[in-house]
């Protein structure tokens, strides 16, 4: 378990730190456009993604970072990406929106709710179709509220196909959440897996700051589906992180302070709050009491996540524009005009 | 070896999933509610079935779950009915399909193909009539192919299952289904993208798409008994891409020019062929240009008022007599 769970807390750690970066550079009026965080919800793309085989492919949404990462993107090419430089994934076509990177199973990305659950749906039948590989849809509790969502669990589970539907509800704390508002579901269902269950797809739910439990939730599910059983759904129950309740993206508190796992306080209410819905932090100190790391490592290991960061940043911001001409470039394939 | 329209889909589809494994329907009622024609499938249904899937009322998810397949590898027809279904589906096939290879910086591509039967087919009414092709040419990174004949019927349906590497919307109609054309096995096809000529001529062009290629050819042969008049008839084939340089070619010879197309006539493909002939062949003008076209009504059920608005051969003659100056 310790070499695996060292493994995800950096994961989880380079997350944060990427997303952070990103809201820095957008302070610095670097990052243009709007943009969106995976703060808070870090455990669920690494657990998911360490269920993975690299051919399976994986489609997600507008926040899309934390999954990209999860999955072992560059996060230079990202960062470049996501400024709208040469270097990026697609040469500055897509920014952080459509974020795609062919080589990592990651064909596209959809920024429109419910986007991507049609695409991922097809994706299932490649993989029946080749017999290899699984499709992972990652999406919000809003996608629920898109036609798109029932049609795909229809044709889903009418095909069998191989995909896990991963929605990861980020809304307000499942006690706090209000009906109607613009942060949360407007779904008007006890439970989100009713809907699919519904449909016949076995539907459950787990603790999106619950690390071990994710683990094992993904990885049982990932082996039902890449066993033949057709598709699953989980909702993933995670708290919206406050620094998302904003139109913008904001850091209530500053940065994460690696204190604040060590009885520190961040100088904000709703952060102090939030934390103990942090997966993050409960991960980490769940370590730490464990004695798996203490915090001297704790602090040798965000250091080194800093470092790489910083370094894509300066490799990100050092990758000239696109020259205008690519502007004109892939609105097509290549292909044959005959037969 | 001559065959009828509807004979040219289902050899492009029989042929198709014979020469590539990759090749799946998703839907498979190519001929609508033709029950003739739908007897010519009955080949691939029953050498192919395993490849035609079970779909749904759910075009929206269809047409996506065909990108998202193409993406991955395989080379999905998706056949979403009746052209007004696109509808349905489009923020798939307008804002996924259309991007994904731009949006990705060209690492990936959807080798999809969106078919469908379209037009006013006769009692469509309103919701069953719906023409695509010019809103969808507004769609960059979309090809919109539209045979008006058997030979491109199978051939370009052919091109797209086995070829294309990007999404195609094929767009059929249905009262092309008995049109037949000459094949040569042994002939190269035309490219995709090209123009054909359906008919030379050298006093006035006829430019044409889909349903209106026939009409356009029935014109043509009333001009020339009735009238003396030599019209060309060009065949467009596709909308995306769209020939300019055929067209204005054939405008450069004859001089004058009609239009005639099935989409309604405001920003459509009738008013994009004008603005090319306009602002790249102007000086080869003899006389102002005539669209041809479905006026800006919704399209009704009863049949008078359907035919007030169809594009038919007398239309066209009688445009090409006023371009002539007649």
């Amino acid at each position: 378990m310790s070499a695996a769970g060292l493994q995800q807390l950096q994961e989880m750690l380079k997350i944060r730190r990427f997303e952070e970066q990103c809201i820095a550079l957008a302070r610095a009026d670097k990052l243009p456009g709007h943009y969106h965080v995976y703060i808070g919800q870090e455990a669920t793309a690494v657990a998911a993604c360490a269920a993975l085989a690299p051919e399976d492919f994986i489609f997600s949404t507008w926040r899309n970072h934390g999954h990209l990462l999860a999955r072992g993107a560059s996060p230079v090419k990202m960062l470049a990406e996501i400024l709208g430089r040469s270097g990026g994934y697609a040469s500055g076509k897509s920014g952080t929106l459509h974020l795609s990177a062919g080589e990592l199973g990651v064909p596209s990305t959809s920024a429109l709710v419910g986007g991507s659950l049609p695409l991922a749906t097809g994706a299932a039948l490649a993989c029946k179709r080749s017999g290899k590989g699984i499709a992972v849809a990652f999406f919000g509790d809003a996608a629920l509220e898109e036609g798109a969502f029932y049609e795909s669990m229809i044709i889903a589970q009418v095909w069998q196909v191989p995909i896990l539907f991963i929605c990861e509800n980020n809304s307000i704390p499942p006690k706090e959440r209000k009906r109607g508002q613009y942060t949360s579901s407007t779904l008007p269902a006890e439970r989100l897996g009713d809907v699919p269950q519904a449909l016949q797809v076995p539907s459950e739910a787990v603790d999106g700051t619950d690390v071990a439990a994710m683990n094992e939730c993904f990885a049982r599910l990932t082996a039902e589906v890449r066993g033949g059983g057709g598709p699953r759904f989980v909702e993933v129950c995670c708290s919206r992180w406050p620094g998302n309740i904003m139109t913008w993206p904001e850091l209530p508190g500053g940065e994460w302070q690696i204190d604040w796992a060590f009885g520190g306080k961040p100088d904000h209410e709703g952060m102090a709050t939030w934390l103990e819905s942090d997966p993050l932090q409960r991960y980490l100190k769940k370590l730490v009491a464990a004695g798996t790391l203490d915090r001297a490592q704790v602090e040798a290991m965000d250091a080194a996540v800093l470092k790489e960061i910083a370094g894509a940043a300066k490799l990100a911001l050092e990758s000239p524009f696109p020259p205008a001409s690519d502007a004109y470039r892939h609105v097509f394939a290549a292909q044959e005009a005959r037969l | 070896m001559k065959i009828t329209f509807a004979e040219g889909l289902a050899k492009a589809v029989y042929e198709s999933l014979a020469a590539d494994p990759r090749v799946v329907l998703i839907g498979s009622s190519f001929m609508g509610l033709n029950m003739t024609a739908r007897k010519l499938m009955e080949p691939a249904v029953r050498d192919y079935s395993d490849r035609m899937l079970v779909t749904p009322v759910s075009e929206l998810a269809l047409a996506g779950a065909g990108i998202g397949a193409a993406m991955c590898g395989q080379r999905p027809v998706v056949d979403l009915g009746t052209g007004s279904f696109i509808y349905q589906a489009f923020a798939q096939v307008a804002n996924e399909a259309a991007n994904i290879h731009y949006m990705s910086g060209g690492q990936s591509s959807a080798p999809v193909t969106f078919y469908c039967l379209a037009g006013m087919r006769g009692m469509g009414a309103a919701q069953h009539s719906q023409r695509t092709q010019a809103m969808l040419g507004q769609v960059p990174g979309l090809q919109v192919l539209t045979p008006g004949g058997a030979d491109d019927a199978y051939q370009l349906l052919k091109w797209c299952l086995l070829k294309s590497q990007n999404p195609t919307v094929f767009i059929c109609h249905s009262l092309l289904f008995t049109e037949t054309s000459e094949i040569a096995a042994d002939e190269p096809m035309l490219p995709v993208g090209q123009a054909r000529i359906r008919r030379q001529g050298t006093d006035l062009s006829i430019i044409a798409s889909s349903i209106t290629v026939p009409r356009a050819m029935a014109a043509a042969e009333i001009l020339d008994k009735k009238h003396g008049v030599a019209a060309e008839v060009v065949d467009l084939r596709s909308i995306v891409p769209l020939d300019r340089e055929t067209i204005l070619k054939s405008v450069a010879k004859t001089g004058r020019v009609v239009i005639a197309d099935e989409c309604h006539k405001s920003f459509g493909v009738a008013a994009e062929i004008a603005a090319t002939i306009a602002e790249e062949g102007f000086s080869y003008l003899t006389a102002p240009l005539i669209r041809v076209v479905v006026a800006d009504v919704p399209i009704p059920f009863s049949q008078p008022l359907e035919e007030e608005l169809t594009v038919s051969p007398d239309k066209i003659v009688a445009a090409a007599l006023k371009v002539l100056g007649n």
